[in-house]
């Protein structure tokens, strides 16, 4: 009997290969014509279909494998692990702007982008874009900017129309120009329409309110934890906290089976939606459900919600030839290119101002101008610094969210559990 | 001991250089087959044990070694000794997740153990297509853990979950089932239970078999009823199976991890619901060492789990010992 518990250990270091040999999958192989096969790193959806073939078409000898991971949530780890171990990120890595400041700590495991000649590429980013995946004295560009999580807000024209509001994109938006607006036309909608949620779960819209309150949310810009001195942060929470009093959530996690589900069924009126979640969208309510979402500007000033770079790690064995190709994915043609695939809006200002961006309307989405609604997002914009653990405590400040929406915990019960979760992960 | 049978060769005698050159080989022949027959059966029996010092010691001794560290994704950091149990011992996270993990243990062994008792005496009765029966209970081991975990998920959804459903025909209101611990660790130990019922009842019924019929015959004759025989003869006369399963799913149950993530939702699903109501200690493990990356911190709580294991299974073993 002595012997058998050790199965939990055995479970453990099984556990613990299974993930070393699960990264080890993307090391890059020539074949034996001598081809180079570079591995792009992503998650969610980049887009990069089309933009893969056009290269390979023009850089014969390349190709190209994408390896991409659903969640966000399960992609971190793993890219953590890739770059530490040194074995497994592939040869270009995409970096979500929630992550990017614990790597920028770590700009050594990066190729410096300037040594391929990022440099006369700086205009080709906003600036703020461009600073971000730089180290502080500039020596170093450890990512170019993919997309910018430009900011609308998604809503069911059925349910609207239930509800008797009204379904024009124009009259829509201005029925929220703030979040209070905002809380107040759910409160109509819940009352006409209470079968529905008015949107998904609080914790998206808490997201997007932080991300309109500053400069800065849990960290200062010396990474210093201030989740519970920022006052911006707790007067979001207190914010989020009365709609979910007014009983506007359809307390569905984001990124579960149901939520997912909800998108058809129409579980929800309304949901922020970053350009990036647009592709999302018409994935998961389908072709039958065409027409029936719509996009209206978001409330508040303009805000982005995550959005990405592109990176090589030091360990790739086609450095040259992997800067290459990210040098093409975010060059503005490519980032054009991946906005009309998924609709993930640029970051380059000649992108943003191309016609075909502009004049981009989604067809799913009732030909809404997305370019132009998500264009005028992004020039209200300010940058927010995100700090190491930031997408770390933002999951445990959305479980106390949902704790209140799921009535288990008192607003302050659950606000003090969160700074408290925050500073233990933290320290 | 082994005991080499054969018989020795005569011990060679020293005579004069007049002996043929070869005599030295039968003596080196000699030399290796008594070598072969002493430590042949070491080979023999040296695969097990190989595999187990690789796959099971060394790791285990690698784990305690590294639970002293601080030992994050970059490597060994600086030693710390104990410091890693003092914070865990400290760390309500921790304990919740053990209160968790023992809890869906009970509400998973112990129906399960009962069921399976109730299923191998149906199965060990006369019978239409009996095979058939006994294979069929041993389906639901066959199906994926994710598969089930997917699948009772769905069925244990608040807004369009089948046992809701049910509920709602009998007007009970819908039940949020992961926003409690009582519903969440409900769910997830019918997950257990579902899966691994028929597969104790199987062990139950081959111990069962065992038995001697005129003990029925004697007990029937002495006009003892079903019921009375089934807990004065068939329990006693199986309980080696008995001590076996409830080991075997003691320990199974203290590293429940897919059903219940899989069962979580979102992309923080490894915190077991949003105050960690049914976060087990094996996935508090997994957070800490793959997803915070403190491995220092996940080793200690793995070789929490080993002890606990260890504590509940001499537990086990006196209470079934002792109701002899």
């Amino acid at each position: 009997m002595g012997v058998r518990p050790r199965r939990a250990l055995l479970a453990t270091t099984l556990l613990s290969s299974l993930v070393a040999v699960s990264a080890c999958g993307g090391g890059t192989a020539d074949s034996a014509s001598g081809d180079v096969t570079l591995v792009v790193k992503t998650f969610s959806q980049f887009g990069y279909d089309e933009l893969y073939k056009e290269y390979e078409a023009s850089h014969p000898g390349i190709k190209i494998k994408e390896e991409n991971i659903g969640k966000l949530g399960d992609y971190t780890p793993k890219l953590q692990q890739w770059l530490a171990t040194g074995k497994g990120a592939g040869d270009v890595v995409a970096i979500e702007e929630g992550i990017l400041s614990q790597f920028m700590a770590k700009p050594d495991q990066f190729v410096n982008l300037l040594d391929h000649g990022a440099k006369e590429l700086s205009g080709n980013f906003l600036p703020w874009k461009w600073q971000q995946a730089s180290t502080s004295d500039g020596s170093k560009v450890v990512g170019l900017g993919t997309d910018v999580g430009a900011q609308g807000m998604c809503y069911r024209k059925d349910l609207f129309e239930a509800a008797g509001l009204p379904t024009d994109r124009e009259a829509v938006g201005r029925l929220w120009p703030t979040w209070d607006a905002y809380l107040a036309t759910g409160k109509q909608f819940k009352a006409k329409t209470p079968g529905a949620g008015f949107y998904d779960s609080t914790g998206g819209v808490y997201l997007n309110m932080l991300m309109q309150s500053g400069d800065h949310t849990y960290y200062d810009s010396t990474n210093e934890l201030v989740i519970d001195s920022n006052s911006a942060v707790r007067a979001t929470w207190d914010k989020s906290i009365e709609m979910v009093k007014a009983g506007l959530s359809a307390n569905i996690e984001m990124w579960s089976p149901q939520w997912n589900a909800g998108f058809k069924n129409g579980t929800f009126a309304t949901i922020p939606c970053p350009s990036w979640m647009l592709g999302t969208i018409e994935k998961q309510a389908g072709p039958e459900n065409k027409g029936k979402w719509d996009v209206a500007k978001v409330p508040g000033n303009g805000a982005v919600r995550g959005g990405s770079f592109l990176a090589v790690p030091a360990q790739s064995t086609h450095q040259k030839e992997a800067a290459e190709l990210a040098k093409f994915l975010t060059s503005a043609k490519g980032q054009t290119a991946a906005f009309k695939a998924k609709n993930n809006f640029p970051s380059s200002p000649q992108a943003i101002d191309d016609p075909v961006v502009q004049d981009f309307k989604n067809p799913y989405f009732n030909d809404a101008p997305v370019g132009k609604i998500f264009g005028e997002s992004v020039k209200a914009l300010k940058p927010v610094y995100l700090g190491p653990d930031n997408n770390a405590i933002g999951d445990r400040v959305g479980n106390a969210l949902l704790a209140v929406e799921q009535g288990k915990l008192q607003p302050d019960e659950a606000w003090a559990k969160a700074v408290d979760d925050a500073k233990r992960l933290a320290k | 001991m082994v005991t080499d049978l054969r018989p020795r060769t005569a011990p060679s005698t020293p005579a004069a250089g007049s002996r043929p050159p070869e005599q030295p080989r039968p003596r080196l022949r000699d030399r290796i087959s008594r070598v072969e027959v002493k430590w042949s059966p070491y080979l023999f029996i040296a695969p097990f044990f190989v595999i187990f010092a690789v796959f099971g010691l060394f790791p285990l001794i690698y784990t305690a070694w590294v639970s002293l560290h601080d030992w994050d994704i970059t490597g060994a950091g600086a030693f710390v000794g104990l410091d890693n149990y003092v914070a865990l011992f400290a760390d309500p996270d921790f304990w919740n997740s053990v209160v968790n993990t023992l809890g869906m243990l009970v509400l998973s062994t112990v129906p399960q153990l009962l069921g399976a008792l109730v299923l191998a005496s149906l199965l060990n009765q006369k019978l239409r297509a009996v095979t058939f029966l006994r294979m069929g209970v041993l389906l639901p081991i066959v199906t994926s853990v994710a598969a089930v975990g997917i699948v009772f998920s769905q069925i244990f959804d608040r807004d369009a979950g089948m046992v809701n459903g049910l509920l709602g025909l009998v007007n009970i209101d819908a039940i949020d089932w992961r926003a409690d611990k009582w519903s969440s660790w409900t769910a997830i130990a019918t997950m257990v239970n579902w899966r691994w019922t028929g597969y104790n009842a199987l062990i139950y019924l081959a111990a069962m078999q065992a038995i001697p019929k005129d003990l029925y015959e004697a007990a029937t004759v002495d006009g003892a009823g079903k019921v009375r025989q089934f807990w004065s003869i068939t329990v006693p006369n199986i309980r080696p199976a008995i001590v076996f399963t409830v080991i075997m799913s003691t320990i199974a149950g203290m590293q429940l991890f897919t059903e219940p993530l899989i069962f979580g939702q979102g992309s923080f699903a490894i915190s077991g619901g949003s105050l960690r109501q049914f976060q087990t200690v094996s996935m508090y493990m997994f957070e800490k060492a793959f997803r915070d990356f403190d491995y220092g911190y996940g080793s200690a709580v793995a070789w929490m789990i080993f002890l606990l294991i260890t504590l509940l299974g001499v537990v086990n073993f006196l209470i079934t010992r002792r109701s002899r």
